[in-house]
């Protein structure tokens, strides 16, 4: 039962390793439970989760796991049971066979156990405080209970585990959806190459030393310049048309990366559809923004980054005929896949963020031509994270 | 101090409102000898936490904030060449006795004091990506040594070790393993009820009543780019206090509005909502079946 949480988690992606388990299961020794499966929660998410973007999938995980054991035992745990079901002497070198046996143990002998503890637990009715009979190890004051005199903010007796978990509050956290601005931040925080260049400000010590010896003991200061991110971007944006339901999730990145000053370089023009003769400074697309394409790769060299946003959704025309563009004022001879060929060819590092759900990308055969050309990437935090990570990581 | 089964036990002080899973999530962490992690929106008393473990625990406190250009190694000791180089120079100081210029950071103190410390890792994430990774062996051990002297600090007795992080950056996973992690979940009505109480003991029920409606209110608000947070209502009752305006006056209106909107755009699209006749709620009601009495 308590493995399938380890491995539950596992499986939903959470990063849980033995260490972090083992953590749980000294935890439990100790006591820090104190017999309330609320507080085991507590504990098992403190010990086992790092961050509140799992908390979510951990929730699910504790209702799938132990549903079911509430309804049968109420909120009370006792500490005998977890005790023996934790084994920690047995963990530190489990071999794949001991693991298997452990689970075998989890499933009819534990119940067993389980109800048999809680019998004598009704017996005594005061939520079993002292176990010193069978446990042959002292329980110290657990029960769950707050020494008096303690302001304590929750009430933890009105709620059970069981209703914190299906709760789930924890649902808006997750990196796979949910978007907002100060998370997008630390996505793309991330995209950093550190070189030093510009004024020489800061004191190189070694340096400094290897000189002043050279000097004969006469103090030299050596100056160099600070380390500081390298990263170029340029960002090319759809907008209009099918970009429409999008609006908040691409307005949400361009905000977090205007408030991005780590960038050494930042510029963002805008296009329809397509990438055509002319891109824009504006999201209006005025005559007066144009810009042409051409200048635009003559301008910026190899090392800027190129994230495109769009959901790469059109006719086929517009995207492989000459003037193709849907707006009849900007028709352009040269079709607009020519002018995406030379975008991934001019630079060095080019992403396709697509706010459309990777799922529904085969709905557009033009998405699929331009995956051809770009990676592309959903429009998520775990998304842009990849993203960024193709832009600035190793080639691999 | 109440210490069973070998540990001691943090329950809570006077000045600071805990929750459940948080004095559990503190004693874990204490009880496993490993860090705690502390996370949560800005504002929801991370910081004033370490205080109040050490206040609790009875134990002397260090703090280490950590800024963009802080460095893992500075923490643990720093060796001041310049000085020595400049003594050397001036033949001011004895140069020969190398220790003189270490200096102990925060961490090589709590772990060469005699008595158990708290130890405030403030601010992680402010730091450089790889700061948390430098720390692991540190952490893990509690021991370093002094490269120029060749000296071992070892912990005689292992601190108890808070980090909080703002989220402005990912901590790395082999430094997360180490760690008890605990979110601090934004305080519901009745936990915020006895903050306040704290820092505003007299303050009259109607009156805190319209404070909290108005606050829960302005964070349900959507268009809202930063939240104001429980130590903004703080100030924000402080100043209504002060200037000794009468609950009526809230009902109807949000004064001081700066004391918890920090942000021009947020202070137009408040001020767009009344422009366009919008209302604020003034009964618990008003602001939907979550926050029913």
């Amino acid at each position: 039962m308590f493995l399938d949480l380890f491995y539950g988690l596992r499986a939903e992606g959470v990063p849980v390793s033995i260490q972090e388990w083992r953590a749980l299961l000294e935890a439990l020794e100790k006591g820090l439970h104190g017999s309330s499966l609320l507080r085991f929660y507590h504990l098992a998410r403190a010990c086992l989760v790092k961050s509140e973007t799992y908390f979510d999938a951990f929730d699910r995980v504790f209702l799938r796991v132990f549903k079911g054991v509430e309804g049968a035992l109420g909120d009370d745990v006792t500490e005998q049971l977890l005790d023996w079901l934790k084994d920690p002497k047995a963990f530190p070198e489990l071999t794949p066979e001991q693991l298997a046996a452990l689970q075998h143990l989890a499933s009819d002998e534990l119940m067993r156990r389980f109800l048999e503890t809680l019998e004598k637990q009704t017996e005594r009715h005061d939520g079993g405080d002292r176990w010193i009979g069978t446990g042959g190890r002292s329980p110290f004051g657990h029960g769950g209970v707050h020494p008096t005199g303690i302001r304590v903010g929750g009430p933890p007796k009105s709620r059970s585990a069981m209703k914190v978990a299906e709760e789930r509050r924890f649902i808006d956290y997750r990196t796979d959806q949910a978007l907002d601005v100060r998370q997008l931040r630390v996505a793309i925080r991330r995209m950093r190459q550190l070189t030093r260049s510009g004024q020489t400000t800061e004191l190189d010590l070694d340096e400094t030393i290897d000189e002043t010896c050279r000097n004969a003991g006469e103090i030299e200061l050596v100056f160099r310049a600070p380390r500081r991110n390298d990263v170029r971007l340029l960002l090319l944006m759809d907008v209009g048309g099918t970009m429409e339901p999008f609006y908040e999730p691409v307005s949400q990145l361009l905000t977090a990366l205007h408030e991005e000053r780590g960038l050494r370089d930042f510029e963002a023009y805008y296009f329809h559809n397509c990438v055509y003769d002319h891109v824009y400074r504006a999201a209006r697309m005025w005559r007066d923004d144009a810009l042409p394409t051409g200048d635009l790769l003559r301008r910026l060299d190899a090392r800027w980054k190129v994230a495109i946003v769009g959901d790469a959704a059109m006719h086929p025309a517009e995207l492989l005929e000459p003037n193709g563009a849907i707006d009849p004022r900007r028709t352009s001879s040269t079709p607009g896949i020519r002018w995406l060929h030379r975008i991934a060819d001019h630079f060095d590092r080019t992403v396709w963020i697509n706010p459309e759900e990777a799922v529904n990308w085969d709905d557009w055969p033009t998405v699929g031509i331009v995956r051809r050309l770009f990676p592309m990437y959903e429009l998520t935090v775990d998304g842009l994270g990849a993203a960024v990570q193709a832009l600035v990581g190793a080639r691999v | 101090m109440p210490s069973s089964n070998g540990f001691q036990r943090f329950t809570g002080t006077p000045g600071y409102i805990v929750s459940g899973p948080l004095v559990d999530a503190v004693n874990c962490a204490i009880a496993l000898e490993r860090p705690l992690l502390l996370k949560g929106e800005p504002g929801t008393g991370k910081t004033v936490l370490a205080r109040h473990v050490a206040e609790g625990l009875g134990m002397p406190m260090l703090s280490w904030h950590i800024k963009s250009t802080s460095k893992a190694a500075d923490g643990l000791y720093v060796y001041d060449t310049v000085q020595r180089l400049n003594d050397s120079r001036f033949g001011t100081g004895d140069v020969a006795d190398i220790r003189r210029y270490i200096k102990l950071g925060p961490l090589g103190r709590a772990f060469a004091a005699e008595q158990r410390h708290v130890l405030l890792i403030d601010e992680i994430d402010k730091a450089d990506l790889e700061f948390p990774n430098d720390l692991l062996r540190e952490l893990d051990e509690m021991r370093f040594s002094i490269v120029e002297t060749g000296d071992e600090v070892v912990a005689r007795e292992r601190p108890v070790v808070l980090i909080t992080s703002n989220n402005e950056k990912e901590l790395p996973d082999a430094f997360l393993r180490r760690c008890v992690f605990h979110f601090i979940e934004f305080p519901d009505v009745t936990l915020m009820k006895k903050i306040v109480a704290v820092h505003h003991p007299h303050l009259e029920a109607k009156l805190l009543d319209q404070v909290l409606i108005k606050f829960y209110w302005l964070r349900e608000q959507a268009e809202l780019r930063k939240k104001p947070s429980t130590s903004e209502l703080v100030d924000w009752i402080s100043a209504l206090l002060r200037a000794g305006l009468p609950p009526s006056e809230i009902e109807a209106h949000i004064p001081f509005i700066g004391a918890l909107l920090k942000k021009e755009q947020d202070v137009d699209a408040l001020q767009r909502h009344e422009a366009r006749g919008g209302r604020y709620p003034a009964k618990w009601a008003d602001l939907g079946p979550r926050y029913n009495q």
